[in-house]
């Protein structure tokens, strides 16, 4: 063997290194570049709403506006109820989020640290609601609504969005994973059940209460279908449902309307940058994945 | 001790009372009534008359339901596994990055999965616009014309699908990058040790071991897919909504446009019977998948 060949192994590794480097570069830059075309639309639409409607409908592509200016924001908020469908995503969206996950944690824990009679049957509800589609309920739940004269009223968007298995199942896996040795200790120094549940069991991990509040809450903002059929008067609309309308109202005007949907996607754009863990701990929570 | 039994079933008693209320009330009394409705000729509010088997029998004769079975089949082809395996991708992609680019890409890629469907209906409405929206840039090279996508039905359900898996595959990813978090270090330090190109890591090692959570994906995402409503209702809206129709959006045009409450529910017991089935089928997948 000649003395190059005695290098040749390191020199052939040295080349290889190099040339993972440059794939995993290449990689790293295709990544980049897969990332910006994703975010795209998104972009797009921030900066078309900064575009004057003249500027919109001009031909060629221009990506910057020329002049940014928040005159389809303006015109949003001056012709368009969209004031109102805020604050009516507001109070229905909090409070589904609020008196949904409450309800979870509760019979959650009932069903995970109580014996009662009905609990399996209650667990088996749940799984059952878990695979019942909610779409498929909505002429009935329609019928409902109507028939306790809540259509077009707050209570009446709030109530079926009420219905979600999946808060239920991660609370009650939870608190299955604790240890009973709390359970007893608490029991022993004469704690009662409702301050074990809020004093002990729900403090031990507000992770993932928090998480479940902004996944209902991202939900319930986000909720198209049911809002649409529940309301028909424009002044109890939410923003979700009520942006299409001004999009009809607007005719040929992109920049008002990419500014309304831009407004509408801000509130649960915003929960998710803030609380991005959270929100990653809640969806592979309820895909029953640890993270 | 007998007190304390007393007690303890008093406590859960009104632990589960909200719940028991809202879910009696607003999933097994509706889901009750749908199947009942489903027997009768009725309209959406008001009386109706008991017609047996009728609505079933003109169910399995509907053309425009066959039709709607189809276009959703046809869209959940065209989402599930395409979408399912571009988000495999984009997760092997960003598990490799670190510290803040890695959170900055991860969330240019979640972040459109937060988003109202109505703000993505208007993002993409505006980009596919015939005179003036940006895609039209990559489409006219190719097709040689503009296309009026969401009028022209051979483009409605593909662009869809597109706008879905760009929507949705937010989740996906998330469960894919914690399947690939889980797979030990060690295995990939000693395929380097050993010189294993990447296709080989790929194929050897993380492919057989995020297989179970490929397959949760396609489940979750099947069972997502076929309720599929509301960007084809948006995008539908105001053209021949009936080429496109999809399973939900039969109920909804049956109930609240025909006013048919009757065949409404006999629509929405068999989305209903196709779901449910499909649940049971992941169910068991993810059984066998706890088993193992």
């Amino acid at each position: 063997m000649s003395s190059t060949d005695m290098t040749s192994p390191m020199a052939g590794n040295r080349k290889r290194s190099l040339l993972v480097d440059i794939v995993g570069a290449a990689i790293t830059l295709l990544t980049i570049v897969a990332a910006v075309i994703w975010f795209f639309p998104v972009a797009w639409a921030i900066l078309t709403s900064l575009k004057t409607d003249d500027e919109t409908v001009r031909p060629g592509f221009h990506l910057l506006p020329e002049a940014p200016t928040f005159n389809g924001y303006l015109f949003v908020l001056q012709h368009s109820d969209i004031g109102i469908w805020y604050l009516n995503s507001t109070i229905t969206s909090v409070t589904v989020t609020v008196v949904a996950v409450f309800m979870a944690a509760c019979a959650g824990y009932a069903i995970s640290q109580l014996r009662f009679p009905g609990r399996l049957l209650l667990w088996w509800t749940i799984l059952a609601s878990f695979m019942v589609p909610g779409s498929a309920l909505i002429v009935n739940h329609f019928i409902i609504m109507a028939g306790v004269k809540l259509l077009n009223s707050h209570l009446g968007i709030i109530l079926p969005m009420l219905i979600t298995p999946v808060t239920v199942i991660v609370y009650k896996q939870f608190f299955d994973s604790l240890p009973r040795e709390f359970r007893e200790a608490a029991v022993m120094d004469g704690a009662n059940e409702f301050q074990l549940l809020f004093r002990v069991f729900l403090p031990m991990n507000w992770g993932i209460t928090t998480a479940l509040a902004i996944i209902t809450f991202i939900g319930a903002w986000n909720t198209f279908l049911w809002p649409f059929l529940a309301v028909q008067n424009e002044k109890m609309m939410t923003v979700t449902v009520g942006i299409t309308a001004v999009q009809d109202a607007f005719g040929v005007a992109y920049a008002r309307t990419l500014a309304g949907a831009v407004m509408a996607g801000l509130p649960v754009a915003l929960a998710y940058l803030l609380f991005q863990r959270r929100v990653t701990q809640a969806i592979t929570l309820s895909a029953g994945i640890k993270g | 001790m007998l007190k304390n039994r007393r007690n303890e079933i008093l406590v859960a008693a009104v632990l589960v009372a909200p719940f028991v209320i809202i879910y009696g009330w607003l999933f097994v009394f509706p889901t009750v009534q749908m199947v009942y409705l489903s027997f009768m000729n009725a309209p959406l509010i008001g009386q109706g008359t008991f017609t047996g088997l009728k609505n079933y029998q003109r169910l399995f004769a509907d053309k425009i339901f066959a039709g709607a079975i189809w276009n959703t089949t046809y869209f959940v082809i065209l989402t599930v596994v395409p979408g399912t395996a571009v988000a495999l991708g984009i997760a092997l992609m960003v598990t490799r990055l670190k510290g803040w680019l890695q959170s900055v890409i991860l969330s240019a890629f979640f972040l459109p999965y937060v988003l109202p469907i109505t703000v993505v209906y208007l993002l993409w409405d505006w980009m596919t616009n015939l005179q003036f929206g940006v895609l039209q840039y990559v489409i006219e090279p190719i097709v040689g014309k503009p296309v009026n996508v969401w009028r022209t039905i051979p483009w409605f359900m593909p662009f869809a699908a597109l706008l879905t898996i760009w929507w949705t595959n937010g989740f996906s990813i998330l469960l894919f990058l914690a399947g690939l978090r889980n797979i030990p270090k060690e295995l990939f330090e000693a395929a380097a040790l050993d010189g294993a190109t990447r296709w080989q890591v790929f194929s050897r090692i993380t492919w057989p071991l995020i297989w179970p959570v490929t397959v949760l994906c396609l489940t979750i995402q099947l069972i997502l897919q076929l309720k599929i409503f509301d960007q084809v209702y948006l995008f539908a809206q105001g053209g021949a909504t009936q080429k496109t129709m999809v399973l939900v959006q039969y109920i909804y045009e049956q109930a609240f446009q025909k006013n048919a409450g009757g065949y409404a529910a006999t629509i929405a017991v068999a989305l209903f019977v196709i779901v449910v089935a499909f649940s049971i089928l992941q169910y068991q997948v993810l059984r066998i998948r706890g088993a193992r």
